[in-house]
């Protein structure tokens, strides 16, 4: 080991903010934007295909297709927008479908970069859900009447309404959208990071360090990475469903008439 | 001894332990509600995971921000 090691290994860098700041591939195209193209065209097709020939006894894709739909109608639509949820499913089983497969591709092998770990992607997707809930009230209740519900909680003392109207107006119209993007961003962040802090010390321990017994060691790192990918599978579902079950209840509440 | 790192990582670390506690109470609660109430536990289901992502959403804030102010 003495005459390998001429010089001390270089320390352990971790990684951080600048391992998600990807090369252009081509032009101004980095990869999350051709993942972004993927993902539309993956559920696109994922869909066709599963209500290519409808039938009554469905098969297999009609089946898959279904189901995911019938998830998003009878557990998120039903239960968080009410009477008039059959219009929006549409809508949100989309947007489930897509977020869903952009974060899987965190952990797929060979493109592992989820797409909403880059923060410009989940605020787009933000933005369109704010247009989608502020149209459907305004259209529901008119311009006034979106703004008095979303700022104007009734039975309230005027003294209370001092306070309670900016924080209402605050947190219903500008930071709903805000805080939706970010909890995506940062879960999607947060679980990259963990997985490449993982596997480059794996690396590190392997490869680059001088100890032995670092090199013994270094199979527990990967193992660890290992195991929090498949953890990382779960959170990234989890969060799918959490925007998407937001999204309704957004819609929800500003379709929600007072009492 | 000479420490070298970042300072937010601490930060991050405390302000981790609130909606640590938080979804730790909204679990606690859906499991109860169901224990109870076990035909309850679709509409319960909902109510648990967007209380979920609102105390989480504390969390992630303080993530964000310890990577953003980093100066």
């Amino acid at each position: 080991m003495t005459t390998m090691a001429t010089a001390p290994a270089p320390g352990f860098e971790s990684p951080g903010v600048e391992d998600f700041q990807l090369p252009p591939i081509f032009g101004p195209v980095t990869k999350p934007v051709l993942e972004l193209v993927l993902a539309a065209i993956i559920v696109v097709v994922l869909f066709r295909l599963a209500v290519r020939k409808p039938q009554l006894v469905p098969g297999k894709m009609q089946f898959m297709g279904e189901s995911f739909h019938g998830i998003v109608r009878n557990s998120i639509a039903k239960d968080m927008i009410g009477k008039a949820f059959l219009g929006y499913v549409p809508f949100l089983t989309a947007l489930f479908a897509f977020i869903l497969v952009n974060n899987l591709f965190g952990i797929i092998p060979f493109i592992q970069f989820p797409t909403f770990a880059h923060p410009g992607v989940p605020y787009a997707l933000a933005l369109v859900v704010w247009v989608v809930y502020t149209w459907v009230g305004i259209r529901h209740h008119g311009l006034g009447g979106y703004i008095r519900i979303s700022t104007w909680p009734p039975d309230v003392p005027w003294w209370v309404r001092i306070i309670l109207t900016p924080i209402e107006f605050l947190s219903n119209i500008i930071l709903r959208p805000v805080t939706l993007s970010l909890r995506l961003f940062g879960n999607m962040f947060a679980g990259h990071l963990l997985l490449l802090l993982f596997i480059l010390g794996g690396e590190y321990m392997l490869f680059t360090a001088d100890s032995i017994l670092l090199k013994i060691l270094s199979p527990f790192a990967f193992l660890m990475g290992i195991v929090f990918t498949f953890f990382e599978a779960f959170i990234q579902v989890v969060q799918a469903y959490i925007f998407v079950m937001l999204t309704a209840s957004y819609i929800g509440t500003v379709l929600a008439d007072d009492h | 001894m000479n420490i070298v790192g970042n300072l937010n990582t601490l930060g991050y670390g405390l302000s981790a332990i609130g909606p640590g506690i938080g979804v730790g109470i909204v679990f606690a609660a859906f499991i109860n509600g169901v224990a109870r109430q076990p035909e309850a536990r679709g509409q319960l289901q909902g109510i648990a995971f967007i209380g979920f992502a609102l105390s989480e959403a504390l969390a992630i804030l303080g993530l964000v921000l310890a990577f953003a102010l980093s100066a």
